[in-house]
């Protein structure tokens, strides 16, 4: 019961999201500036929620996001280039995009999931660069670092239907996922991986999986990019754009996917509104990542969870 | 047959030998005790059976399959279950999770219906609900079953580690140290539970423990190790009353 | 003759980026040591470092030599506060979380530049005259030659000092247990706050050294040569001080060779690779020691 009252709301929030945008949209009360942000709105959704399978349900540290959603901005953006028609050619470069994507998952991913923590960390971000740096001397396919140009506009805010679909369809899996057998496995080697191999849990292949999963969702999410900004360098693609998707997933409270949604909205949005102020964005983001995390280990955060527990428990006292 | 036979069993981390030469015999249904002094290699012969470690030497047969080179999964699946001696539950997952996190492998559907959430899911899903809130009855933890783990009092989270770990159906259930920490009441408490799944599950059970009042209270049979080997095996009052037993426990 | 001659000239290059990484490594290995954390912040100390040592010349007109301890100073005193504030309450944190920490402060000490300098680069002109060695048809320039100098005297002082002092003693056994360290009498916030101040002063002088090199300013120097660094440290087997200082020395010459004879683009891509590959033969590095967890 509980559980379909949430899905009707999710699903009425949905719709009335898509009808907002639709109608601020068509009777032109957006300025061109806020036009230019729904898009990067849906592909920062997608990155978010994607890297939190692997940051906030997996519970390892992805320093190197931004390589699946360059393959997948590289890829998608090449078979745009073929100019097909739009319903053939943008369904083919988001299956282009993501298996691209999904194939440099597995890739990275056979290596890097043997290690753990900080080494495993670390080596994300070092595969980040080395596929940034690939792209930029892959000159005659990638156009180097002057970028490849000229990559039809068939996913901006004009097409927002799409667009959105993939975005709903995106947290829609992630959420599914992660309540489901193989989401428990994914937890469950977080929570304590040797206790989830003595259970016959397969850690490598939970790992692969989840860490493919997020790839593919990513490099749908590159296509999306490509198809929106018309022009790649690899320069769009560095650490700075992980650690940026990364803090989206942080603030949205590690392996909460509404808060991650929430996180990624406002982190887009909010700098725009206040544009006066848009030096300090990155210094904003600082200091909210810093001061997240001091919250979510000081004394205060744990009186509440205590509370909360204490309630819980008196609960159960007057039940039993 | 038995049901787990041990033969020649024995690790060497660099010069150390951590078990050498260990044999065991364990009859399905059996009640047995693998006690000795700290240090002796008790875990260390667990993490063996478990395939946490692979053995320098010696075999596994468990029903006649041999066990040695699996990994733990694998091991697991092959019907061998074991808790912690510290607790390594899923903290940050509900109680009924970390039982079904343990029927992993006992309900299965496919990666798709985990993604659409298609009908086979659901009723797979409320299978997996009902079965684990079986186990959890058993134990008496069902009421808590929307708690986090890392929420419960001690005495249940080693509950709830023995309950997860007979999601997985096992044939053998190793429980290292289930009384480690609890006081004389939590311990007899202790000792009704493992004599209740036992009837319950009709699962074979191997323990390690310290409490001399739970061994002899329960197991049937017992094993003694010492540096690494075997020093006794056999009844509890014939190996408790072995003059090398207490003279290992308690020195010269 | 002539190649032989520009190799050996590739191998000093190296040797002196190398030497500067190493530098810096040892502050993450010493930290990592200690704190069990990785301070992604620690690059960014580099930057500190070379826009203190432009305040200090360039606008408060210093001499030389009291800009540099100044420099240290500043960064020093900066590390222990950096400790203090954002690490310290996470000391039974996950690591994701002090991970993620560090990068926020690593973002904040940018930003906090990048406010107060602009991004433009500003020129800065090297305060090291020391004049060009010839050996043969080899030269071996000024700065090269002090950069080798200055990081083997740090190192070697360092090597001393955690060996044969008192506080060296206590930073080794606060690494090996905190817990035993703190019973046994050491106080262990003291200890990492010297880890923290050493650490930082070491890349004090190594951003002064990578400023006299590369003579621009920018709120972002810090960012790769603290990440190279990283990778040295981890390359090496982070938690070990003579990991770092090979791992830095092997980064550096690699780097240098790959971007004379392959692919100035793909020499960021080889070093990574080079990280990669030790990582997946010897998963802690190649003086790192294993860390197995037990059950």
């Amino acid at each position: 019961m509980k559980k379909n009252r949430k899905l009707i709301i999710n699903g009425v929030l949905a719709v009335a999201v898509y009808v907002l945008v639709m109608v601020l949209v068509n009777t032109g009360m957006l300025t061109r500036q806020l036009m230019s942000l729904i898009i990067p709105c849906c592909t920062y959704t997608m990155l978010a929620v994607s890297l939190s399978l692997v940051v906030g349900f997996l519970g390892e540290l992805s320093l190197g996001h931004a390589a699946f959603l360059s393959i997948g901005a590289y890829a998608g953006a090449l078979v745009l280039k073929l100019e097909l028609p739009i319903w053939i050619g943008l369904p083919a470069a988001l299956l282009v995009g993501g298996a691209a994507a999904g194939i440099l998952g597995v890739i990275i991913g056979m290596p890097v999931l043997r290690l753990r923590g900080d080494y495993l960390a670390i080596v994300t971000l070092g595969f980040g660069e080395i596929i940034k740096s690939v792209f930029n001397a892959m000159t005659p396919i990638t156009g180097g670092a002057k970028g490849l140009s000229q990559i039809p506009l068939v996913t901006t805010y004009r097409n927002f239907t799409p667009v959105y679909i993939l975005t709903v369809l995106t947290i829609l899996v992630v959420a599914h996922l992660v309540n489901s057998r193989h989401g428990r496995a994914v937890c469950a080697i977080r929570d304590n991986y040797i206790a989830a191999e003595a259970v016959g849990i397969p850690v490598s292949r939970y790992k692969i999986l989840a860490f493919v999963v997020a790839a593919v969702l990513a490099g749908m999410a590159g296509v999306v990019y490509a198809g929106n900004i018309g022009i790649l360098k690899p320069t769009n693609f560095d650490y700075n754009t992980s650690i940026e998707i990364l803090v989206m997933v942080v603030l949205g409270g590690m392996g909460n996917i509404g808060g991650t949604v929430a996180a990624a909205l406002i982190l887009r949005i909010l700098p725009e509104l206040l544009r006066n102020v848009s030096n300090y964005r990155m210094l904003i983001y600082a200091i909210a990542l810093i001061a997240m995390m001091l919250f979510n280990n000081s004394s205060f955060k744990r009186t509440l969870v205590e509370k909360r527990n204490l309630r819980q428990a008196e609960k159960i006292q007057k039940e039993g | 047959m038995a049901l787990l036979e041990v033969k020649n069993l024995g690790i060497s981390f660099g010069g150390l030998r951590a078990v050498d030469n260990l044999n065991m015999s364990i009859e399905k249904g059996a009640l047995v005790g693998l006690i000795g002094p700290n240090g002796a290699g008790k875990t260390t012969a667990f993490n063996l059976l478990t395939g946490v470690y692979m053995p320098t030497d010696g075999s596994i047969l468990l029903d006649g399959v041999n066990l040695v080179g699996k990994k733990p999964a694998q091991i697991c699946q092959a019907g061998v279950a074991r808790t912690f001696q510290n607790i390594r539950l899923f903290s940050q997952m509900s109680v009924l999770d970390n039982v079904k996190a343990a029927l992993h492998n006992e309900v299965r559907y496919s990666l798709f219906g985990s993604i659409v959430h298609t009908p086979g899911y659901r009723k797979k899903e409320r299978e997996m609900d009902e079965r684990a809130e079986k186990i959890l009855n058993v134990f008496g933890l069902d009421i808590y079953k929307d708690f986090l783990a890392s929420n419960l009092p001690y005495g249940k989270q080693r509950k709830l580690e023995i309950a997860r770990a007979l999601a997985t159906d096992p044939k053998l259930l190793l429980l290292d140290e289930p009384a480690a920490g609890m006081n004389p009441n939590e311990t007899a408490e202790l000792m009704e539970t493992i004599e209740l799944i036992r009837e319950k599950f009709g699962v074979t059970i191997l323990l390690i423990e310290h409490d001399m009042k739970l061994v002899s209270g329960i197991c049937e049979y017992l094993y003694v190790l010492n540096f690494g080997t075997e020093l006794a095996h056999g009844k509890p009052e014939d190996v408790l009353n072995n003059p090398q037993v207490i003279t290992a426990y308690l020195g010269e | 003759m002539s190649l032989i001659n520009s190799i050996f000239e590739q191998l000093l290059n190296g040797l002196r980026t190398g030497s500067i990484y190493a530098l810096i490594a040892l502050g993450y290995t010493m930290v990592y040591g200690i704190a069990k954390m990785i301070n992604f912040a620690h690059g960014d100390i580099i930057m500190v470092g070379a826009y203190s040592l432009y305040v200090f010349t360039v606008l408060l007109g210093l001499h030389p030599v009291i800009a540099v301890i100044l420099t240290i100073v500043v960064c020093s005193v900066l590390g222990i506060v950096i400790e203090k504030v954002a690490y310290k309450p996470l000391r039974n944190a996950p690591s994701l979380a002090v991970l993620i920490t560090a990068i926020g402060m690593s973002y904040l000490l940018q930003n906090v530049a990048l406010l107060i300098f602009k991004a433009t680069p500003i020129p800065f002109a090297s305060i090291i005259s020391v004049p060009s060695l010839r050996l043969g048809s080899v030269t071996i320039s000024g700065i090269t030659i002090v950069t080798l100098v200055v990081t083997t005297i740090s190192m070697i002082a360092l090597t001393s000092f955690i060996n044969n002092t008192k506080t060296g003693r206590a930073m080794r056994a606060v690494s090996e247990d905190k817990g035993a360290a703190e019973l046994m009498g050491i106080n262990v916030n003291k200890t990492i706050s010297i880890t923290f101040a050493i650490g930082s002063g070491l890349a004090a002088v190594a951003g002064i050294l990578f400023i006299c090199q590369y003579q621009s300013l920018q709120p972002t120097l810090g960012a790769l040569p603290g990440i190279k660094a990283f990778v040295a440290a981890v390359l090496g087997g982070i938690g070990s001080i003579p990991g770092a200082m090979l791992g830095g020395i092997i980064l550096g010459i690699i780097e240098s060779l790959s971007k004379a004879y392959i692919s100035t683009q793909l020499s960021d891509a080889i070093v990574f690779s080079t990280l990669v590959i030790v990582l997946l033969a010897r998963p802690s590095g190649l003086l790192g020691k294993m860390k197995i967890e037990k059950v």
